[in-house]
């Protein structure tokens, strides 16, 4: 199906987000409120005219000062159709997002790295930990007011005054922000 | 007396046992642990523990200019590191709106097929060496040597290649290019033919990859397989030919399909696409154009040298490019670009919002999701077929936790 089909088949089906839906750079793209999104995401799913049935990427946008904070976004792909869609979902830091593990089990472990490195929550999802970083790691590293240069060895050195970054501490050596 | 040991045996009490492979064990090629629950020689639960080469990829392209990302993404899947910069290029000139020359394009799409070729030889290679076949793998990285003798030609390194810019490449390859490739090749078929006689046949490891770690077609689907391992499950998907870039429609292939989804088919998969790459190869060295290999564009091609050094325009262009904070000026925007590598579908979610530097450069690997199902491909398998299971998906940690 062609993106300008997919995008008609689209606002038809989901009138509410309609204006949303636009066409970049050759791909589709949709925003969808939070609240809509688990629904929206099952149609798009099970629907026979949709058919998403892959699960292609997931990921997380931190747009620091907007509000809400954070970005969702998935990619879904339709290996029958050939067509692929980009919804987005606004989230903010307290709230949490529903799991599409469900639906699609490759997302369990999407959800997790995102949990890891945005901090974002999923509810409902069967085994939300840390999955690239340990688990005793402190703040997500993805987020935008995460230092560049911050440093969490895991584990402490014995003799610190060798260790290269107390070193780099004492003498001052500028490395950037 | 024997019924008396029947009884005994019902009541005799067992538990499951706890192993944990990895993260360093000799079969595991790469760092990941799995945590396999047995039940004498099955595995009842088996997860997987990732992360041990987590390095900050995204956060690192972040916090560098256009450029200077290329180079993380040679570390992503490291055996075929060319075809990760296209992809990471592409990406970026799709934001700026550019398009390379003829001949850039050629040399793009010949250097990745031969990385494919690189990446599958050495997938099988360690597949098989990993249940016994020394030798085939001897062989293998033999025929890999010749791959990235022509990789060492075009970019001068092997490895980490750091091979293309945003609007073309490092440089034309040397003059001797094409016929090193064309000599190259025939070595390169004679080892696959050789490896395939070794191997293909041979019934030891027909009995240890048949119907083991099946998936099947819906299966692989949900659990957003892609590249050899989807389509050893019988679903042709080829992002080459699905949402064509370069210009891979220009050529004439075939995408191998399995009909099990078990090791074995995605083995006979590999193997019959690296003849497929090198048919690609050949048709792209016959119609190798001439000219530029990079973009006419001052604000995103480097100048010559002796421009730099010769005239004041050519070392003010030259500043301009590579100074903080000025650099490539990429407009606000979006893009999604996956290309085929050699374990899937790679594909780059870069945002820009302006300047020299991106906001953020996701990268979906396709080891990720290949190695999210491997929980579920070894559960109910025996012990040692997990060593076959874990060769098929062809983990690479660069990529998978980048």
């Amino acid at each position: 199906m062609t993106n300008e089909e997919l995008q008609i088949k689209f606002k038809e089906r989901f009138p509410d987000f309609a204006e949303s839906c636009i066409i970049d750079k050759g791909h589709i793209v949709a925003e969808i409120p939070l609240e809509h999104m688990e629904l929206t995401l099952t149609t798009l799913k099970d629907d026979s005219e949709f058919d998403f049935k892959m699960y292609m990427d997931f990921t997380v946008v931190d747009w620091m000062e907007r509000k809400p904070r954070f970005d969702l976004v998935y990619h879904l792909y339709s290996v029958e159709k050939n067509h692929r869609i980009r919804i987005k979902v606004g989230i903010t830091e307290s709230q949490s997002a529903p799991t599409m593990s469900g639906l699609w089990p490759v997302a369990d472990w999407h959800e997790r790295e995102m949990f890891d490195l945005y901090g974002v929550k999923f509810s409902g999802h069967p085994n939300l930990k840390r999955i690239l970083l340990y688990d005793s790691f402190k703040g997500h590293p993805l987020r935008k007011d995460y230092p560049v240069t911050k440093r969490q060895p895991r584990i402490e050195s014995t003799f610190p005054t060798r260790d290269s970054q107390y070193q780099e501490k004492d003498l001052k050596i500028h490395r950037g922000d | 007396m024997a019924k008396e040991y029947e009884n005994r045996e019902l009541i005799l009490p067992t538990k499951n046992m706890a192993l944990a492979m990895g993260p360093s064990h000799p079969a595991m090629h790469g760092i990941v642990r799995v945590n396999a629950k047995l039940d004498g020689e099955i595995v009842v639960e088996g997860s997987v523990d990732i992360g041990y080469l987590h390095r900050g990829f995204e956060k690192s392209v972040e916090n560098h200019t256009w450029n200077q990302g290329i180079i993380y993404t040679d570390r992503l899947n490291y055996v075929s590191a060319m075809m990760n910069n296209v992809g990471y290029c592409l990406a970026v000139e799709k934001l700026l709106d550019i398009e390379l020359p003829p001949r850039g394009t050629f040399l793009r799409v010949i250097m990745s097929e031969l990385s494919r070729v690189a990446d599958h030889l050495t997938c099988v290679a360690a597949q098989v060496m990993e249940t016994g076949a020394m030798t085939a793998f001897l062989y293998a990285m033999k025929a890999r040597e010749y791959v990235w003798e022509i990789v060492e030609m075009a970019c001068g390194a092997r490895v980490t290649t750091n091979w293309t810019r945003v609007g073309g490449l490092m440089a034309d390859v040397p003059g001797d290019f094409v016929d090193a490739v064309r000599e190259r090749i025939p070595l390169v078929r004679d080892v696959i033919d050789e490896l395939d006689k070794l191997v293909t046949k041979n019934r030891i490891f027909g009995d240890r990859y048949r119907d083991v770690g099946v998936m099947t077609k819906d299966e692989a689907i949900a659990w957003g397989f892609t590249g050899p391992c989807i389509r050893a499950s019988g679903i042709p998907f080829d992002v080459r030919r699905d949402t064509p870039y370069l210009n891979y429609d220009a050529f004439d292939f075939e995408i191998p399909v399995g009909t099990n989804g078990d090791v074995f088919d995605r083995y006979l998969v590999r193997m019959f696409e690296m003849e497929q790459s090198i048919l690609i190869v050949e048709q792209a060295l016959a119609k190798l154009p001439d000219g530029p290999v990079s973009v006419d564009n001052k604000m995103v091609t480097l100048p010559e040298k002796a421009d730099v050094y010769g005239s004041i325009e050519g070392l003010i262009n030259q500043f301009k490019l590579i100074m903080d904070g000025h650099g490539i000026q990429v407009p606000p925007g979006e893009i999604y670009q996956a290309v085929e590598a050699a374990n899937g579908e790679l594909g780059f979610y870069i945002i820009s919002t302006g300047g020299d530097t991106p906001y953020k450069c996701r990268c979906r690997p396709p080891s990720f999701a290949l190695t999210a199902a491997l929980e579920k491909m070894i559960t109910g398998q025996m012990i040692a077929d997990v060593i076959p299971i874990f060769g098929s998906v062809n983990m690479i940690g660069g990529e998978l936790d980048r």
